[in-house]
């Protein structure tokens, strides 16, 4: 081996400590990157693949009743591959091991089995027996939840009949990746399923024999959806067509193309902030220990080796590190990545998984990494070779320190001299200082992007479910009813208030801008519901006009004062106009809501509801909800605090996973960057200290001065990272806002202190190092070898 | 003034192997101009063991390192044979140095993490015809010590160490800039008469810088700097061999 490879690998041994801190913030900064891009690359590969192997139709329609007839009609429309017929309708069911209400969604399966559309995919058992009507499929993950088993039998009531129904076998649809209830924001498996029956049976239970209503397409390749889906709406109007929509509406997959799309933001945000924090932190230190070789670099150069050589051998050892920390990376990112990605496919009932690093995210880590450490060895290197080596072999010229400021204050008679030491070097090596200062900060600071998202969801719950939507039970009903069942809700046992609403299913549109949601109409000085503003305050209903989602205003582009129309997706399908009177701050979900009276006026229809909202007491919950099953308008009754546990389980399967991890990182890499400033600061001074020890400073008094100097830039950095780390929060925040939440930044004190808390005993931990260092200082081998 | 007219004997000389002319090497210290040079004339001859002279400040060492290419003057030219080491710029000023120059530093400057041995490897794995390191090592008289770090040796052996490293490539030039500083005399004699020995078997031009008047004795020429100036130059009648230097 060659004289000069040898130095590098015991260059390379002397600095271990450093070298593996330095590629434990690499391996951090990598392995974010990684973890995030493969898994969110498994989950749109396996989407993608899933939709395509099980048929995943491209638009949808429901309507009242159609005969088989029209099936032709429809498949003749231009620019329509396929069609589906089926019939689809909500049911309630009777489960053995649940007292509370369950309901589900019943969708018919071809006789011959034959799914042209949204295949099933077979998890358990079989599909039902042509001819059998009391057979039917279970969503697996339903069936899980009421640990269901082929063979087990529960009652269901279709169309106002109860119905013994036997279970054949479980499956996944890509139909029906997530499972919502209407109105829930989250899948509750307990409380709500999607099943299949033969659909002869499900027709003869809801006189839809030869008839249909619902169905599903699939397109000709480059076919112009809109126009096919006007055509449908055309030949569907007479039929009671609700609006044919595109995929991109499609409830499931819209759900998940907003969570996928919040974890790519996620995935774009974080392992970019981390990568770049990894590389700059990279970039310092690699520069600073580069710059303790000058003199070697100079006798190098004196005895004939060029500015390349020694660029190339510096290049080597800070490669190496570079390579550790990308190789540690990517094995950490691939098997975080792995386990995230299964951990998905679990939640979201994937039937399979195909996880596959791609080629370029490694490329893009590797090469972000190698850049910083490349350009900050250059740097380095090159101000060192730049002199004259007649220079360079000088020692540093003594530097010219000053009085600093705090000493020109006229603060000095109340400094020890080694504390006016510590605060002219830190004045002397400004820059430095202020890097590494920068550096602590940076550190601090993504330790907060990791965990704020915890606080936050804890807010957003309590803004939702403790200030807004404030009702312990919320019925609907299964047609809009009379106000008279308001009363029958009252008489129940333990209500103790009732609040009624009106929920109608609509398109809102603004010129080009259109969105599918529900307006509500909510009785005005409601105690239960109540709309809030940005402020937290009561917004009070207005006698007239529609009140929006501040992001639903945004995404219809309309202010307070616009007019909106509003085109109503049930019944006759009127299309009425309203003004838009005011924005509402919520942070979940997208809404238009209404004074009760003025939505029914808008209907032009009496005093109708759709549903209550009702307080009770806990004590009589199970016998309400045995009252509920015995009125057979209730179409399902939903539980505050379940939505709660529910959206609570959400948070922590998917993003939460992510973000702890993502703190735990942040540690990490808090850590290397406060041992590896506090180990340069070591070997930059040991000789500075060690001569004072010669003079007879106390090995407490060089540690004052060393140590002092890293504890006072710990102490700035630390409301500096945090300052800056709200920064970065408000960042992410604002970039992942979609229809489903928007999140609010929110930092509770605990969450500041423990990121101050993971600088601190970095710190300190790092300080005990070199404390142990400086006390077995060599004095005589520091002054013997001249630098 | 050209001290050496006074001087050299007419006899007819060889080709110089060095000649500067007019060298004046000035440093910018902040607000003061330090002229470190004011306009040296000098002449080394191949073979020749010249020691430079002269009080501390008077620009030995800035004189030493522009031949030896490590720095350039300000003015003035220089040559080494057929090369104008005034014009050179970095890239140039290395290879020269690695073809042509071996260097000895008063604070030796040995590379901590490597070996004696591998110190010397340094150097010789970049030249195209050098001794083995064991050999070099051997002719300082450091055969025994060849795998022991800087830290485990003496001043006097890391200086010895710094010498093989210097000549082991067969260097024309061998420049030592108070290679005896920083030792006692008794060591300092052993690393003279390795220098010395190099410069009689191998022929090498061989500078070295020392504020021991008593070592001008081991010289064939003595160059007296004052003030940035070459005051005088003396010629040695006979040598004096290290061995017998005593100080
Ligand atoms: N890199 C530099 N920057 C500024 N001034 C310098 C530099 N190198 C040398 N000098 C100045 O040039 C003058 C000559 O320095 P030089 O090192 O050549 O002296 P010297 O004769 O070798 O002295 P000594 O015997 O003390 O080594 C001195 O005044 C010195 O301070
Ligand atoms: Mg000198």
């Amino acid at each position: 081996m060659k004289a000069l490879d040898k130095k590098l690998w015991r260059d390379l041994w002397h600095m271990r400590g450093q070298a593996l801190a330095i590629a434990l913030v690499v391996m951090c900064g990598v392995g974010t990157y990684i973890m995030f891009l493969s898994t969110l690359g498994a989950l749109r590969a396996t989407q993608a693949s899933y939709y395509r192997e099980y048929r995943f139709a491209e638009a949808f329609v429901s309507l009242k009743r159609a005969p088989e007839s029209l099936r032709q009609r429809l498949q003749d429309i231009t620019g329509i591959d396929r069609v589906e017929t089926r019939v689809v309708a909500p049911i309630r069911l009777e489960m053995p091991d649940f007292p509370e209400p369950v309901t589900a969604l019943m969708v018919s399966l071809p006789d011959d089995g034959q799914q042209a559309l949204n295949a099933l995919y077979l998890r358990e058992g079989r599909l039902p027996a042509p001819g059998r009507g009391d057979e039917v499929v279970v969503s697996t993950p339903f069936a899980q939840a009421h640990k269901l088993k082929p063979g087990d039998r529960f009652t269901a009531t279709l169309n106002g009949r109860r119905q013994p129904l036997t279970l054949v076998g479980t499956a996944l649809s890509p139909e029906f990746v997530q499972q919502l209830r209407p109105g829930a924001a989250f899948p509750d498996y307990k409380r709500y399923g999607v099943m299949w029956m033969g659909r002869q049976a499900l027709g003869r239970a809801y006189d839809l024999e030869g008839a249909f209503n619902d169905a599903a397409f699939s397109l000709l390749r480059g076919a112009d959806a809109q126009s096919a889906i006007d055509r449908i709406d055309d030949l569907l109007k007479p039929y009671g067509g609700l609006g044919a929509y595109a995929r991109k509406d499609q409830r499931s997959h819209r759900f998940l193309s907003e969570e996928f799309q919040q974890l790519g933001t996620l995935a774009s945000l974080f392992p970019g902030m981390f990568m770049g924090i990894a590389a700059f932190l990279l970039n310092v230190v690699i520069s600073r220990q580069v710059a303790m070789q000058r003199e070697q670099i100079a006798t190098l150069k004196a005895f004939g080796y060029s500015n390349g050589d020694v660029i190339f051998h510096y290049l080597k050892l800070v490669a190496m590190i570079a390579v550790l920390g990308i190789a540690g990376g990517t094995a950490l990112g691939l098997w975080l990545g792995k386990l995230l990605s299964a951990l998905y496919m679990e939640f979201y009932h994937f039937p399979y998984l195909i996880f596959a690093l791609h080629p370029a995210t490694f490329a893009e880590a590797a090469a972000a990494t190698l850049l910083a450490a490349v350009a900050g060895t250059l740097f380095a290197v090159w101000r060192a070779a730049a002199l004259r080596p007649a220079q360079a072999m000088r020692p540093e010229p003594p530097a010219r320190y000053r009085e600093s400021v705090v000493e020109q204050l006229g603060l000095k008679r109340w400094l020890s001299q080694p504390t006016r030491m510590i605060i002219r070097h830190l004045q002397r090596r400004a820059l430095k200082s202020l890097l590494t200062l920068l550096g602590i900060a940076l550190a601090c600071g993504i330790i907060l992007t990791g965990l704020f998202q915890r606080d936050t969801v804890g807010y957003m719950l309590h803004v939702q479910y403790g200030m807004s939507q404030r009702e312990d039970i919320s019925v609907t009903f299964t047609d809009p009813a009379s106000r008279r069942a308001l009363f029958d809700l009252q008489g129940l046992p333990g209500v103790e208030h009732v609040e009624v609403f009106r929920a109608v299913p609509v398109r809102l549109r603004n010129g080009q801008n259109s969105y599918r949601t529900a307006v509500r109409g909510v009785e005005s000085g409601g105690e239960i519901q109540r709309l809030l503003d940005a402020d937290l305050r009561t917004v009070a209903l207005p006698q007239d006009g529609i009140l929006l989602t501040d992001h639903l205003g945004r995404i219809l582009n309309v202010k307070p004062g616009d007019t909106l129309e509003v085109e109503v997706l049930e019944g006759s399908r009127p299309v009425r106009e309203t003004t838009v009177v005011g924005l509402v701050k919520e942070y979940m979900g997208v809404s238009g809501y209404m004074e009760l009276a003025a939505l029914n006026r808008l209907m032009r229809e009496g005093p109708v509801i759709s549903g209550a909202y009702l307080s009770v007491d806990s004590a009589y919950l199970n016998e309400l909800f045995q009252r509920f099953k015995e009125m057979p308008r209730v179409a399902g009754v939903a539980e505050r605090v379940q939505e709660i546990r529910n959206f609570n389980r959400v948070m922590d399967e998917t993003m939460l996973f992510f973000t702890y991890v993502a703190s735990i990182f942040a540690a990490i890499i808090a850590f290397g960057v406060i041992y590896n400033s506090a180990r340069i600061a070591l070997t930059e001074r040991s000789r500075e200290l060690a001569s004072l020890r010669v003079l007879g400073f106390t090995r407490g008094e060089i540690s004052y001065i060393l140590l002092g100097e890293l504890g006072i830039l710990t102490i700035l950095a630390i409301p500096l990272g945090l300052w800056m780390g709200n920064w970065m929060c408000y960042y992410i925040a604002h970039s992942m806002q979609n229809d489903l939440f928007r999140v609010p930044v929110i930092l509770v004190p605990a969450t500041y202190a423990f990121a101050a808390t993971v600088v601190l005993v970095s710190a300190i931990f790092s300080g005990m190092v070199v404390r142990r260092r400086l006390d077995r200082l060599d004095l005589i081998a520091v002054l013997k070898t001249a630098e | 003034m050209p001290a050496m007219n006074q001087a050299e004997p007419l006899t007819p000389q060889p080709r110089p192997i060095f000649e500067a002319h007019g060298l004046t090497k000035d440093y910018q210290m902040g607000e003061v101009l330090v002229k470190a040079l004011r306009g040296v004339d000098l002449e080394l001859y191949p073979g020749e063991f010249v020691v430079l002279l002269g009080p501390s400040g008077s620009g030995k060492s800035t004189l030493l390192n522009i031949l030896g290419g490590l720095d350039t003057p300000t003015t003035g030219s220089v040559r080494y044979r057929d090369h104008d080491l005034s014009v050179y710029d970095d890239a140039a000023l290395t290879h020269y140095r690695r073809e042509h120059v071996g260097f000895v530093f008063q604070f030796y400057n040995l590379i901590p993490s490597l070996t004696a041995r591998e110190n010397v490897a340094l150097v010789t794995e970049i030249s195209d015809n050098p001794m083995t390191p064991e050999e070099a090592l051997k002719l300082v008289g450091l055969g025994e010590r060849m795998d022991h770090f800087p830290t485990q040796m003496s001043g006097g052996e890391q200086q010895r160490v710094a010498i093989a490293r210097a000549v082991a490539k067969r260097p024309q030039v061998l420049l030592c800039d108070e290679p005896t500083g920083a030792l006692d005399a008794q060591t300092g004699v052993l690393v003279l008469d390795v220098i010395a020995r190099v410069n009689q078997e191998l022929g090498t031009t061989t500078a070295v810088i020392t504020h021991n008047e008593v070592i001008a004795g081991m010289a064939d020429r003595i160059v007296h700097l004052r003030d940035g100036l070459v005051a005088r130059v003396e010629r040695n009648a006979s040598k004096i061999a290290a061995s017998a230097l005593r100080w």
